[in-house]
């Protein structure tokens, strides 16, 4: 207790100022990272096996005569391939960074993520169980089918977690992962099976799954996922103030008047229908849900009334560029998202550990 | 009037009685000290009165009305808690911590609670530093500040409410555990009940107008420290006999002392004026 002594008489305290970004007021943050976004978007739009120049695309959005065969080919490429695929990615990387951080909340841990406690897993089984069954029980199935299923896999796989490793309310985040694996494995099994029953057609669906990609995106996709985006957008400001005061642990945030175990409830489904969208949309993407939160909170600290309205936007951004590496660097030929989130996130996680390590002595 | 009451109180896990049968009623304005030995339910009683821990038998009333008929939000409006340890998970800053404690955390009154609070901890100069960085002495003034905002919030729109301690000295220095006397002796003096377990009889006896001794699962002892505080109730419940606890030769002890100069009237012991 040093400085308790040494300030006591001092009777001027002075203000340095909270480390890294915090001081900026919260729409700045915002507004910056909503600007990055759109930019980001204009100059994915832009880039691709077929590039569009700036100038044309102008043109292409419509707001030239679409005459010359340049500008109705521009605007074939634009409107049916890429801008589908761009919202896609930015509606995926936002709904995985939201969930990442719910979690990371919910479970006191920054090191929490859907896709690595088998949450996503669980979302993927079930939509693979969806193509594979779906077609022979049910006699075929909507677009709208997938979506509702793989929320109710992250949905089922995410109540078992919570039941697991939570003890007279406190969740022990070691059980939590080695439980996350197992039922991670169990899913991967089951989606293994389903691989086995599948024909061919449904084979190569159920592989788009398991390795994440966008390529598939197309407009009644987009509009699949809307409802479950904007669910969850109007959803965030209810859990803010009361993911914050969870991180001082359940029984605190009780005694600040937060009804813990409903909050807990609300934000286990929020959860998983933002994985569940997002999985069914693009398969199993990882390390957004763990990398976006945590870049933020180094820059604008944990608190989550910034925190998760930045992760919308940051998330959309860091998948949007995700996605644009994915197509681009093999152009015309493609690698699937999954593997560029995999190659950048899996070493930063592991930096994440190691530092973490250091911290609380894991 | 009371602010809290419990009347036959029990608690049970599994087949052991953790409260059997506990009446505890604190009026506006009074101190009460918990103490007794480990696994007497000092805490556990704390649990109840805080609304944390549904008791199996008996009845709890905050201000007159049953303690489960309120909401989590509306409680935190009458009672404040002080756990013994908290573990911040995240990187808060101290000044977004103590703000916790004033709900939403926005607007000038926020503010200016937040910086009455900080002041009366004695953290203004580290309110913007993260808590993760603090010792745990300072964490726990921290929290302490939390609360006390929480208290003034709620007592700002209901009156006089209730201040829960557990242990709140024993991450304290000898100079802040004799703030927190009088810190907490202010509170209550402005209307406030406080209820705080304590291990050290010395802080009970200072703090405290009435000291209940927990025994076994129920209240062996309550009242004023001069008549709880014996050499009979020590043997009975400390197990440790005072005579035995006689001064060797130039080790300084405070219990004997604190409890003799107690039980005699006469000025508060030189420890307490330390530092004044």
């Amino acid at each position: 207790m040093t400085d308790g002594a040494a300030t006591r008489h001092s009777p001027v305290a002075e203000r340095s100022g909270p480390p890294g970004l915090r001081a900026l007021p919260r729409w700045v943050v915002l507004a910056a990272l909503a600007v990055l976004l759109v930019a980001a978007a204009l100059a994915s739009a832009a880039i691709g096996a077929a590039g569009i120049p700036p100038g044309r695309l102008v043109t292409a959005l419509g707001l030239g005569d679409a005459t010359s065969p340049d500008v109705a080919r521009d605007r074939l490429i634009l409107l049916s391939i890429r801008l589908p695929r761009i919202v896609l990615a930015v509606t995926v990387g936002a709904l995985l960074a939201t969930a990442g951080t719910i979690m990371q909340g919910l479970f006191r841990n920054p090191l929490a993520d859907p896709g690595l406690v088998g949450v996503s897993a669980g979302a993927g089984l079930a939509a693979a169980a969806t193509i594979v069954l779906g077609d022979r029980l049910l006699g075929g199935f909507g677009p709208e089918a997938l979506p509702l299923a793989a929320f109710a896999g992250a949905l089922g796989v995410t109540a078992m977690l919570y039941r697991i490793a939570t003890r007279e309310g406190r969740t022990s985040i070691a059980t939590l992962l080695l439980a996350g694996l197992a039922l991670g494995a169990l899913a991967g099994a089951g989606t293994g099976l389903l691989v086995f029953l599948a024909d061919d057609r449904q084979l190569r669906d159920i592989t788009f799954w398991t390795l994440g990609s966008m390529a598939g995106a197309t407009w009644p996709k987009v509009w699949a996922m809307l409802p479950f985006l904007a669910a969850v957008l109007v959803s965030l400001p209810m859990i803010a103030r009361g993911l914050d005061m969870l991180v001082l642990g359940e029984a605190e945030a009780f005694h600040m008047g937060v009804p813990v175990e409903s909050l807990k409830r609300f934000a286990i489904v929020l959860m998983a229908a933002a994985v569940g969208a997002a999985v069914a949309a693009s398969g199993v993407i990882g390390f957004v849900g763990i990398v976006v939160p945590h870049l933020l909170r180094l820059v604008i600290g944990p608190a989550h009334r910034t925190l998760l309205p930045a992760g919308v936007l940051f998330g959309g951004l860091v998948l949007l560029v995700a996605d644009t590496i994915a197509r681009t660097l093999a152009s015309p030929a493609e690698l699937p998202v999954g593997i560029v989130t995999a190659l950048i996130g899996a070493p930063f996680f592991l930096v994440l550990l190691l530092r973490q390590r250091a911290v609380v002595g894991l | 009037m009371t602010v809290i009451e419990a009347t036959g109180v029990t608690v049970r896990a599994g087949r052991a009685t953790l409260l059997d049968g506990v009446d505890l009623a604190v009026a506006p304005g009074e101190t009460v000290a918990i103490v007794g030995p480990n696994g007497a339910g000092k805490s556990t009683l704390l649990r109840v009165l805080s609304g944390d821990l549904r008791p199996a038998a008996g009845d709890v009333r905050l201000k007159g009305a049953a303690l489960g008929s309120y909401p989590p939000k509306r409680l935190a409006g009458h009672r404040a808690v002080l756990s013994q340890s908290i573990s911040v998970a995240f990187p808060f800053t101290v000044d977004e911590i103590v703000r916790m404690g004033a709900g939403d955390g926005h607007g000038p009154h926020a503010d200016a609670l937040v910086e009455a609070a900080l002041a009366e901890v004695d953290l203004l100069a580290c309110r913007d530093r993260l808590i993760t960085t603090l010792s745990g002495g300072e964490q726990h003034r921290a929290h302490f500040a939390r609360v006390l905002v929480q208290l003034a919030r709620g007592e700002a729109d209901n009156g006089p409410g209730l201040l829960l301690l557990d242990e709140p000295t024993a991450a304290l220095d000898l100079r802040h555990q004799i703030d927190f006397v009088t810190l907490t002796r202010a509170r209550a003096k402005a209307g406030t009940a406080v209820v705080a377990v304590l291990h050290d009889l010395n802080l009970a006896a200072s703090f405290a107008d009435r000291v209940v001794v927990m025994h076994r699962a129920r209240i062996a002892a309550a009242g004023p420290a001069q008549s709880v505080i014996t050499g009979e109730m020590l043997s009975r419940v400390f197990d440790v006999e005072l005579a035995a606890c006689g001064l060797p030769v130039g080790t300084p002890c405070v219990l004997p002392h604190m409890i003799t100069s107690r039980v005699r009237p006469g000025p508060p012991p030189a420890w307490t004026r330390a530092g004044r």
